[in-house]
């Protein structure tokens, strides 16, 4: 059994003294792991660090074994990300939520092309949006998409700025102002309204998105983890909600 | 079949770093074959170091007093303190013979897919230090790797307000390098901090 594709770095975990064992976010092959010799060593450790595009082969025995890959090292992402914490806080989150939430081997290609992209747009204004609008995606491949085309209570389709916390289905401001205590808020940009910029609203959304993907990614994917969600998801939230831009909210 | 004492040695010896079976056979070998000038003084300084060797308890360098021979030399600059990862990380900075100031050892780095968080590292002791005493510089020397600069971008966001400078490790060609050898990030990062000659 072999097989060529290319993959992102999602982990590596040290195996002995000298192997790691790689988990690759893969086009066609979803996430994957495999054991690396001598990976841990002088020369290919930077290969494997998180985020690193790679180009893979993947060999074994049989398909259920773990399996051995030889990677190449397309582009080395991390390294362009080290001196920037809020980017690199971003990267171990986007990274460590998908390595949780994704099952082994199921092919993802939607999501592989979001998570490609996003790390391609890393140094843009609006890589926070894209981050949440990954993490919808994710809730949308795991079977626990969110429908944010019409108001659950009134049928609009307009002003929507709620989600329900129960249905996972938008509210409009008028259909939701009853219970509006309840309800999460929903960011404009995930609502189709406009895309965000860089300035002061852009970055409160982002937060608003973080907080309704992370409800649905507590209650629904990372309901059976033991600790819920993965702490770098909460660390990337935590040094945003510092960021100037959000404090000054 | 009963596990006899060389048995057993060479089990034990296959435990350490960068032995195998096959090696751990040869070091027993060896040891047995020369008891009184290796076995028994091996024996003896494994004894001595399992009773005496402990973790310093300003630094986490090890040592056998409760403070380590660099928190207690006057001679160090006591205003400066580098933070390591792991003792065998202050070892080699004070092989180079470069640095004079003191130390802070973490014990790890932040590795949220391990488990290990800020509780399970040395991180209030070393703000503590901070706080209390009068360090101008701190050098966050955590490997180049997402979660060692991860790490040092927690501690560094801990300790606002308590040190004037916090600093990190530069990183980019090695000495002897050769830019056709290397990797592309750290090609990347070394064009980015570049300096004047």
């Amino acid at each position: 059994m072999d097989w060529s594709d290319t993959g992102i770095v999602l982990a590596a975990r040290k195996h002995g003294e000298t192997s790691v064992i790689v988990s690759l976010l893969t086009a066609a092959h979803g996430r994957h792991l495999g054991l690396v010799r001598g990976g841990a060593g002088r020369r290919a450790r930077g290969v494997y660090e998180t985020g690193n595009v790679v180009s893979a082969i993947w060999k074994a025995r049989l398909e259920e074994h773990l399996g051995g890959y030889s990677c190449e090292l397309t582009r080395a992402v991390a390294a362009e990300h080290l001196d920037h914490p809020l980017r690199l806080a971003g990267l171990s989150a986007l990274a460590a939520v998908t390595e949780a939430a994704l099952p082994e081997r199921e092919p993802h290609e939607a999501l592989f092309g979001q998570f490609a992209r996003l790390i391609d747009d890393m140094t843009s204004g609006n890589w926070m949006r894209d981050y949440v609008a990954f993490e919808m995606e994710l809730l949308t491949e795991m079977g626990f998409g969110l429908d944010l085309s019409e108001c659950a209570a009134t049928g609009a389709t307009d002003d929507l700025i709620y989600v329900s916390p129960k249905s996972g289905r938008a509210v409009s401001r008028a259909g939701g102002a009853p219970y509006k205590g309840k309800l999460l808020p929903l960011p404009a940009f995930l609502a189709g309204a406009g895309a965000i910029d860089d300035g002061l609203p852009g970055a409160v959304d982002v937060m608003d998105g973080l907080t309704l993907t992370g409800y649905f990614l507590e209650r629904h994917v990372f309901v059976h983890r033991r600790g819920g969600a993965p702490a770098a998801r909460q660390r990337f939230i935590d040094r945003l909600a510092k960021s100037d831009t959000i404090s000054r909210r | 079949m009963p596990i006899t004492d060389i048995d057993r040695l060479i089990q034990m010896l296959a435990k350490l770093p960068g032995l195998g079976p096959r090696s751990a056979r040869r070091a027993a070998l060896s040891l047995i074959n020369n008891p009184d000038a290796v076995m028994r003084p091996l024996a003896l300084a494994l004894t001595t170091a399992a009773d005496n060797v402990k973790a310093c308890s300003i630094c986490g360098n090890l040592d056998t007093t409760e403070t380590c021979a660099i928190c207690t030399d006057t001679r160090r600059d006591g205003l400066l303190i580098c933070v390591v990862e792991q003792v065998g990380d202050l070892w080699a900075l004070e092989r180079s013979a470069t640095y004079s100031g003191h130390y802070h050892v973490l014990g790890g780095v932040l590795a949220p897919l391990d488990g290990i968080g800020p509780d399970d590292l040395a991180i209030d002791a070393l703000v503590a230090r901070a706080k209390n005493s009068d360090v101008t510089e701190i050098i966050l020397a955590t490997s180049a790797t997402v979660d060692g600069r991860t790490t040092a971008h927690y501690i560094s966001e801990r300790l606002e307000g308590f040190v004037a400078k916090i600093t990190v490790l530069a990183h980019g060609i090695p000495v002897g390098g050769e830019l056709d050898y290397l990797d592309d990030g750290t090609l990347a990062a070394a064009l980015r901090d570049r300096h004047t000659v």
